[in-house]
Order: C-alpha cells, then sequence, then structure tokens
C-alpha cells in the first residue's frame, strides 16, 4: 500500500509539472454546441464532443472515455434544462474536475441564456419525460444559438483571459455572418408559415415558434414514450379532420412510426438532422440549417 | 421624422402663400408673414417635441422588452420554493415474487461465505427496497445517505458517506459508509444489477457485497485513455461482521480501472482489485460429515483479488432499440484462520477462486433478455482438526440464470428469472422469480 502511494503521488508531480497547455480544452455535451464553440474558439480551443447526431442525448451511458475528457476540460458546455440528467452528474462526480462543476465558470449551460418554451405547469412522471426548466431542445431555433453564442463568447473571453480580444473579434464576426444568414433562412422558409405538422417526438417547439409552423400532433403518445399502435391509429384519424404537411422527426429517432403515418395519411416523412451530423450535409452550424430549411421546403412542396 | 417636418412646412405654404398673394397692404403683408413665421415656429416646436417624446418611448419600450425577457430568463432558473435546496431524494420500490424447490436453508457447499447470501424466502419479499438522499453540502463536498428497508421492517444503512468535490487534479477523497469500489459490479446498488441477485463469486468471497464504515482515496489520471487508481482503508464489516474495534483498521484494499471507446459503438472497462481484510465471528451455515447443518464461525486473514471488464455494445451508441453488455470478473480468495463450530476452535486454510460470465441483449426498446453462468472452483481446503468433522468435498458449486426484463421507462422496471442453482451439492435448487424495480423521485443517474 506505501508503495502504491509513493507511486500515485509520484504520477501527481508529473502531471503537474507538464499542465502547462496550449489550448483550452472544451467538453461540448452536444454536437451543437461543439461546434458553436469551435466556430468561436477557432484555434484557442481544442472540443471534445460527447455525442453525436445519432445518439438520444436523454440517454448516455457514463461511459470511462466521457469521464477521462471530462477530467481535463476547463470548460464544460451542455443545454442543461435537465437535458442531460441521467448521464452528466455521474461524469462529474467521477471526474474529479473542479473548474466544470455547477456554479463554476468552467460549467456552461446555454438554456440559461434563451428564453424557455413549453414550462411545464405541473410536474408529474404520469406525463412522460418531463422538463421542469422546459423544453431542452433549443438547437433549432437560430435565435437561439445567437443568444447562446453570445454567453458562450463572454465565458470563454473570462476563463481564457488573454485571449478575449480574440474571442470577441471572432465572435463580432459569426454574429455577423449568422444574422445574415438567419434573415436568409427566414426569408426562405417564409412559404412555410403557419403549415400544421405532425411530430414524432415533442423536440421541435422552437423550430416551430421561429418558422411559425403549426404542430398538430405528436407520434409519442407521452414525452420519451415510445409511440404505440394504437396512439398511432389516433393519430391518423385526428389527421382525416385535421390535415397536416408532414411528419418531421430527428435523425436519431427510428423512422418506423414516421414512415407508418407517411404511408397511411399520404404525406412526406422528413428526418432534419437535428444537430451538426444530423445528415451529410450538416457539417456545421451553417450548413445544419441550410440542410434544415431546405428539407422542410423539399417536402412541403 | 425628417420627411414629416417637410411635409407640414410644405403644406402651410401651399395654403397660406396664395392668401398672402392676394393681399394688397403692405401691412396685411407683413402681419401675415410675421403669423406664418410665427405658426411655422410654432409647428417646428410641436413636431420636436413629438420627435423627442417618441424616441423617449421607444427607449422605454426598448428597455420593458429587455426587461421582460430577462425576467422571463430569471423565472426559468429561479428555484420555485424555500424547500429547493433539500437534497434528492430518490426511493426505490422493488419487490420480489420467488418460486424455488429447494428450501431455504441455503449454504454453498465447501465455501465459507458469511453475511446475506442466497436467493431469500420463499414467496412474496419487498427484495431491496431502497432510500436514497443525496445533495452537494457545499462547494467542498457531496454527501448522500441510502437505506435498505428489508422484507423483516428493519433498516440497514447501506451508504452513509461525504465525499470532496474541489480537490485538485482529480483527486476525489471519500469518507463513511460506502460500496468498496474494489471489482465492477460490488460499487452498483441493487436496483442496477441485471439480474435479481448477484454472481456466486460476490456471495461467496464478498458476503454478497462489500461495503465497509472507512476511507478511500481516488485519482483519476489526466489522459485520453480512462486511467483511475484507488485505495480505501476501513473496520472490515465483511458479510455482516462488525469489523475490528481497535486502532487502525481492518481492511485495506487498491484497486486500478482502465476503459475506453472502440469507435463509436463500443465502450469498455476493465479493472484489477485486491481486498485485504480480517474478518472476526464471520458465521457461515454448512453442513458437516454426517449431512446436518452446522455455523461455523471464521476469524482471521482473508485475502481476495478480483478482476473485472465490461463491454458494451450500441449501434452508434444509441442503446434505444439495440444494445448488448458483456460482462465479466474473476475471484480469488485465500484465507487463514481459526474455524469455531460445535467441535471447537481450529486452525482453517483455503485458497478458492470463482467467476462468472453474463451478456445482456437488448433485442427491441424496452425488452432486455440475459443469460449469467456462475462457478466456484472448490480449490485447496484445509480444516486441519476439524477434517473429520467438515469434510472437502471437492465440489464445485455452479448456477446458471436467464432472464427477460421489460422497463417501459427508465423509471420502472419488470423482471423475469430462471435459475438452476447448484451451490448445494445435495440438492439443485430450480428457482423463478417476477421482480419489479421501481424508481421514484429524483432523477437517478446511473454509474457505467
Amino acid at each position: 500500500m506505501k508503495q502504491l502511494f509513493k507511486v500515485l503521488s509520484l504520477s501527481v508531480l508529473l502531471v503537474t509539472a507538464q499542465s502547462a497547455q496550449a489550448a483550452l480544452n472544451v467538453f461540448a455535451c452536444e454536437p451543437e454546441w461543439g461546434a458553436l464553440a469551435q466556430e468561436l474558439g477557432g484555434d484557442k480551443v481544442n472540443v471534445f464532443t460527447a455525442t453525436n447526431a445519432m445518439q438520444d442525448v436523454h440517454h448516455i451511458e457514463a461511459k470511462p472515455s466521457l469521464v477521462a475528457q471530462l477530467r481535463k476540460a476547463d470548460l464544460l458546455v451542455c443545454t442543461g434544462s435537465e437535458l442531460e440528467i441521467g448521464w452528466l452528474p455521474v461524469l462529474l462526480r467521477q471526474a474529479g474536475n473542479t473548474n466544470v462543476l455547477a456554479g463554476k465558470a468552467g460549467n456552461f449551460e446555454a438554456a440559461h441564456y434563451v428564453r424557455m418554451l413549453e414550462i411545464p405547469s405541473r410536474l408529474d412522471r404520469a406525463d412522460g419525460d418531463v422538463h421542469p426548466g422546459g423544453n431542452p431542445h433549443i438547437q433549432t431555433d437560430p435565435r437561439n444559438i445567437a443568444k447562446v453564442g453570445d454567453a458562450l463568447s463572454e465565458r470563454l473571453a473570462e476563463i481564457d483571459a488573454p485571449n478575449a480580444t480574440f474571442y470577441q473579434a471572432r465572435h463580432k464576426d459569426f454574429a455577423q455572418r449568422w444574422q445574415e444568414a438567419t434573415k436568409r433562412w427566414e426569408a426562405q422558409a417564409a412559404p412555410l408559415k403557419g403549415m400544421a405538422i405532425v411530430v414524432q417526438h415533442k423536440g421541435f417547439p422552437y423550430l416551430e415558434d421561429w418558422l411559425g409552423l403549426r404542430e398538430v400532433a405528436t407520434l409519442e403518445p407521452k414525452p420519451g414514450v415510445e409511440p404505440t399502435s394504437s396512439h398511432l391509429s389516433e393519430v391518423l384519424t385526428q389527421l382525416q379532420h385535421q390535415p397536416a404537411k408532414m411528419v418531421i422527426r430527428a435523425a436519431y429517432n427510428s423512422e418506423r412510426p414516421s414512415q407508418w403515418l407517411s404511408e397511411r395519411a399520404k404525406i412526406p416523412s422528413v428526418a432534419l438532422p437535428y444537430t451538426v451530423g444530423g445528415s451529410d450535409r450538416a457539417k456545421d452550424l451553417f450548413s445544419l440549417f441550410n440542410d434544415t430549411v431546405q428539407r422542410l421546403l423539399d417536402a412541403a412542396k | 421624422m425628417f420627411n414629416q417636418k417637410i411635409l407640414v412646412r410644405a403644406i402651410a405654404l401651399t395654403f397660406l402663400l396664395p392668401a398672402a398673394a392676394k393681399a394688397n397692404d403692405s401691412n396685411e403683408l407683413e402681419a401675415l408673414r410675421a403669423e406664418i413665421q410665427q405658426m411655422k415656429q410654432s409647428y417646428e416646436s410641436r413636431i420636436q417635441t413629438l420627435e423627442s417624446r417618441l424616441q423617449t418611448t421607444e427607449t422605454v419600450a426598448g428597455e420593458a422588452d429587455k426587461k421582460a425577457e430577462e425576467a422571463s430568463i430569471q423565472a426559468s432558473t429561479r428555484p420555485t420554493s424555500s424547500n429547493a435546496l433539500n437534497p434528492d431524494i430518490s426511493l426505490i420500490l422493488s419487490g420480489t415474487y420467488a418460486n424455488r424447490s429447494q428450501d431455504s436453508n441455503y449454504h454453498i457447499t465447501g465455501f465459507q461465505a458469511g453475511g446475506e447470501i442466497g436467493p431469500g424466502t420463499k414467496g412474496f419479499n419487498l427484495g431491496e427496497s431502497e432510500l436514497g438522499l443525496y445533495a452537494s453540502i457545499d462547494p467542498n463536498f457531496y454527501g448522500g445517505l441510502n437505506l435498505a428497508l428489508a422484507p423483516d421492517n428493519s433498516i440497514g444503512v447501506e451508504e452513509a458517506f461525504v465525499q470532496t468535490t474541489s480537490l485538485p487534479y482529480g483527486v476525489t477523497l471519500k469518507a463513511g459508509r460506502f460500496f468498496s469500489s474494489i471489482g465492477y459490479l460490488n460499487d452498483q446498488h441493487a436496483h442496477t444489477w441485471d439480474f435479481v441477485d448477484n454472481p456466486l463469486a460476490y456471495q461467496a468471497f464478498l458476503g454478497n457485497q462489500f461495503g465497509d464504515d472507512g476511507i478511500q482515496l481516488k485519482w483519476l489520471a489526466p489522459t485520453d485513455l480512462f486511467l483511475e487508481f484507488g485505495a480505501e482503508y476501513g473496520r472490515g464489516r465483511i458479510a455482516d461482521t462488525e469489523g475490528r474495534d481497535k486502532n487502525g483498521g481492518g481492511a485495506g484494499s487498491i484497486f486500478a480501472h482502465v476503459g475506453g471507446d472502440l469507435g463509436v459503438s463500443n465502450s469498455w472497462r476493465a479493472g484489477l482489485s485486491y481486498l485485504e481484510v480480517s474478518p472476526k465471528d464471520r458465521k457461515s451455515n454448512d453442513i458437516d460429515a454426517s449431512s446436518i447443518d452446522v455455523s461455523n464461525s471464521f476469524t482471521g486473514n482473508s485475502k481476495v483479488w478480483l478482476a473485472d471488464f465490461v463491454w458494451k455494445w450500441a449501434p452508434n451508441g444509441n442503446a434505444t432499440n439495440t444494445s448488448f453488455k458483456l460482462q465479466g470478473e474473476y475471484l480469488h480468495r485465500k484465507e487463514n484462520g481459526d474455524l469455531t463450530n460445535a467441535a471447537g476452535i481450529n486452525n482453517y486454510t483455503a485458497s478458492q477462486d470463482g467467476w462468472y460470465l453474463q451478456g445482456v441483449y437488448k433485442f427491441m426498446p424496452y425488452w432486455r433478455a440475459g443469460l449469467r453462468y456462475d462457478q466456484l472452483n472448490s480449490g485447496s481446503v484445509n480444516y486441519v482438526d476439524n477434517a473429520a468433522n467438515l469434510v472437502n468435498s471437492n465440489y464445485d458449486p455452479k448456477r446458471i440464470s436467464a432472464m427477460l426484463d421489460f422497463s417501459p421507462s427508465e423509471f420502472s422496471r419488470i423482471r423475469l428469472q430462471v435459475s438452476s442453482d447448484k451451490s448445494r451439492q445435495e440438492a439443485t435448487d430450480n428457482q423463478v422469480f417476477i421482480q419489479y424495480q421501481m424508481s421514484l423521485g429524483a432523477h437517478g443517474a446511473h454509474k457505467y
């Protein structure tokens, strides 16, 4: 045992000696925040993204690789609003990294900086997967990305003060390009305003709010509960007197429920990339929204 | 705004100039001019007032918008009541129905096990219901209490620990009562197990699960590969013993875990642990040479090696529809001490091992099926002067279990398990378990 302690303390010393790091280590819970951190941080940041677009971020394993990455993170960028509650608390406790604990500058929750939608008026698990802070899928509205970008660039400048002007300059550039792009998407998507849609998971309130889409039905009987055949039949009946233009799902959702409805209701089924990496074309934040708007327009034709 | 001003002036001139032309009297003209001048000034000043008022209104409106937005952001993050600082409360309700072909007088042939082991009583029972309270204490500490509610109306303290959160360099210090981090399954709570019961090797060598009163030091290396080292020092409360009432401790352990990913679909963890403990008066059921039930009591020294691995697969790391988990552990125990029974106190030495391998496959959303094989190797046992009374039968206990579970949400699970348990040489126990496990309250986050 004594020898082990000697080895341990020696390793600690060695590690501290070489801890002069070049870039700021950013641990992003979701691909959209990883991409945003990369846009704002450029070569001054080293971004690790914990999940990919094909995964359901509500359900992620607290894998050893994630613990190891969180251990060396200077900044944790997550959605918050309890989206990551099933795995992030374990990672934080196991990683023993004081920089990124809740309340520290290294802990950034995007949901703090946007107006939350669908804040439940009652909290009961009988209602399915409820998020007391509101629907956490905020990334589907580019105006939210802009707000989070403002706050994130300030946070980068706070944590990495020597590079503050660098982050400010990059942010100014990004914010401008983003604003222009948002205007372009809004102009392109203007014909979609007021369009009735069906969603598979309640994951699009911010997209609907942005583009003025009207959600008439949800394939999941309750948030986070897989669609059942009886509920799907109900939706199908409902669509007969309240038609919808298309059924929308995220890239990670199983395609079967949407496909089922699409065939019977004779409406297109659209898989939106949902986040960076969710489709071949959604390579960064800009192409994510290019592709999202394009897919909606194609289906609405 | 500027256009408006010009417009007003133009209108005024259009109406007034023709009138001026008609006036012959120069005095009248003069008076008219003055009047126009006056009107012009009055209009201009009014327009200016209007302009400034509009500007003020715009600013105020903008501020109000901003305030409203800030308020809505604040409202969504502000705790709703004074009890918002209460600890997270998580209640696990669990119950089991057991149907077994043998009686409940459980022992593992040839193994001095001890502790609360075996498949439990027949019929309905409360199983492993648990109440947990967890919270950050202050910026430096995190703490938790986990009470186990036993079917006989007793409450046991499974865990009651405090843990540092602010030590630098990836170091965590834990104190109190906690499950030891040796092996893979040992520090996992019963409601996260994939089978109703723990592997035979855990039952035989660790009294089902080793939780101790003591301290634990953990260090996570700052590497891309998950590399964790730890050491524990405690009282030695193994297998329902009291631990040592002495200065210092009765148990020490060291462990190392390593883990990582293989592509996006595979993750793994492996570990090696060593536990040295000095149980005092560890009681175990056994049968003697003439097949009579006896109770032995062991006091001495026990050294346990554990090797563990787990591998998890899910396509693209998305376990919603399909996933697979393979895990296995090997345990080896060497003991040296005194065994007390009706025949008196006699020296006892043993070197024994055991292992299990289990696979759990999620074949569709909510549904999983699993298979587990358990085996213990009798190894070498020396009862010395007790040899006439207790006979080493060289019997290797085995068990095979299959389970099917249904989890309609992450908070509920219903499980069916069938086992063929050959822990006892003289009888095979065929077991059927039906179990529910429900989780209420705070959203639990599970370990890997």
